[in-house]
């Protein structure tokens, strides 16, 4: 069992100014999640009839890009390819102190406290990441084309992509760029998804520049904190398919 | 237009503009390193190059610009980004994910861009002045005496030291990253940051040699 100090970010709404609050739990095991030691912290809190710390979360198994802790100084906390809810406290010490924020980015501001408004990537997504297909009746099974392994396994890697956000709020210029090239590439490696490439890279990294993220510098803090190991070969990727497609108009 | 005026085109932008830098700074090595071996070569190529109509009104003014747009926009994408989070983290683990070179290009450029203004001084505002203020006579063998000359003063080759290790910090980084930004990453990636490592290295160690070897023999 451990003993651990949380440092917590605290924000009441949107607008209000939030302050770091300074947390202490006793008994904490090592066997729990780290979002479980979030629910106990939280259950402590409602008893001692303070406003419950709010976060982000759904599946709890890493598939659903929902928790978005930046623990510690990193995105989803000190593991390598996992997201917060898969990050157990078996990772920290006893007495450590713990540091909780929120994501940060322009694009992402803060709901409350450790909960970030994401609907950016929502809109990235509706400016290109899809493919439009005739819902007649008269659609072609996408398993009859034949699709050579080496790209079909690529765009699978791509589209492991949960949009948690990992990659924004870890690069120190918030650039969305992992994430973006991630969803163009998932398409541009497909024929179904070569029809609309053009339109589709124009438009989501046009979408991208609107929302204030950051310009990418290649750092590759983004490819390291991902949960999901999605490669910067696919920003390689979507600068290639950019450049030809403003080049052909 | 909507190239340039997007976040992939000014990374396209800065990257070529990168590359183009190295390509100068291969050729000013190349140059530079006979001055090492051999008087009258240097002399040559020196006197050469500074009144070759080619390269004084066509190479020369594509420099000025490459060097002026690379480091303008250095800080418009610099100040992007700073505006891109505008509340930082109270803790924040940058060193966890990535080298500190690459978190740093803005610090490694501001050094390389001083160095370069002390640079200009030492040979190009006197070239300027001898060649279009003064008007003196051409001298093909005095190009080797200046350089000696510059580097008798043990504080100006100091000086040069440390600017050539941000030089090749700066290298370090930025060469193979303007491959992946034009959108080069594949079987050929391991070979080019090879090929990184090895000019950030050999490069800026030359440049240092070439002063240390002059400062060392003027006396």
């Amino acid at each position: 069992m451990m003993n651990l100090t949380l440092k917590i970010w605290r924000q009441a709404n949107a607008n209000a100014k939030g302050k770091m609050e300074t947390y202490q739990m006793q008994e904490v095991s090592p066997d729990m999640s780290f979002l479980e030691m979030m629910d106990v912290l939280n259950e402590e809190l409602i008893d001692k009839g303070i406003d419950p710390v709010a976060f982000d979360h759904d599946c709890r198994e890493g598939i659903c890009g929902m928790c978005s802790m930046f623990i510690n100084g990193e995105a989803h906390g000190p593991d390598r390819l996992v997201t917060t809810c898969q990050l157990h406290m078996r990772k920290f010490k006893d007495g450590d102190t713990i540091t909780i924020e929120p994501f940060r980015a322009k694009a992402f501001p803060v709901i409350k406290d450790l909960t970030v408004d994401r609907s950016s990537f929502d809109r990235i997504q509706q400016a290109g990441g899809f493919v439009s297909v005739n819902t007649s009746g008269n659609t072609q099974d996408a398993n009859a084309i034949p699709i050579e392994k080496h790209d079909a396994d690529k765009a699978f890697d791509a589209a492991a992509c949960i949009g948690c956000g990992a990659c924004v709020a870890t690069c120190k210029n918030a650039s969305a760029m992992l994430f973006v090239s991630a969803k163009v590439s998932q398409y541009a490696l497909l024929p179904q998804g070569k029809v609309e490439a053009t339109d589709r890279v124009l438009n989501m990294v046009n979408q991208m520049d609107e929302e204030g993220f950051g310009n990418c510098t290649n750092t590759g803090a983004c490819e390291v904190e991902c949960p999901k190991g999605i490669s910067l070969e696919n920003i390689a990727r979507m600068n290639r398919e950019y450049l030809y497609a403003s080049l052909k108009g | 237009m909507t190239l340039i005026a997007s976040s992939i085109g000014r990374k396209l932008t800065m990257a070529l503009s990168g590359l183009f830098l190295i390509v100068f700074l291969t050729q000013h090595f190349a140059i530079n390193i006979t001055s090492v071996f051999s008087e009258t070569l240097f002399n040559e190529i020196s006197h050469f190059m500074g009144n070759n109509p080619l390269v004084q009104y066509v190479f020369q003014p594509i420099l000025i610009l490459g060097v002026l747009f690379h480091f303008t926009m250095g800080f418009v994408l610099e100040l992007q980004n700073w505006k891109s989070r505008e509340h930082k983290y109270k803790s924040y683990k940058g060193g966890a994910n990535a080298p500190w070179v690459s978190r740093n290009m803005i610090l490694s450029g501001i050094v390389i861009l001083s160095f370069l203004g002390l640079h200009l001084y030492d040979f190009w505002v006197p070239e300027m002045n001898y060649k279009y203020v003064e008007v003196l006579p051409l001298d093909p063998n005095r190009y080797f005496e200046e350089l000696v000359h510059r580097f008798e003063n043990p504080v100006r080759v100091g000086i040069y030291t440390l600017s050539f290790v941000f030089l090749a910090l700066h290298l370090y980084h930025g060469f193979a990253s303007s491959f992946q930004s034009v959108g080069l990453n594949n079987k050929y990636s391991k070979a080019i940051k090879s090929i990184t490592v090895a000019f950030s290295i050999v490069v800026p160690i030359g440049f240092v040699f070439i002063a240390l070897f002059h400062h060392l023999t003027a006396f």
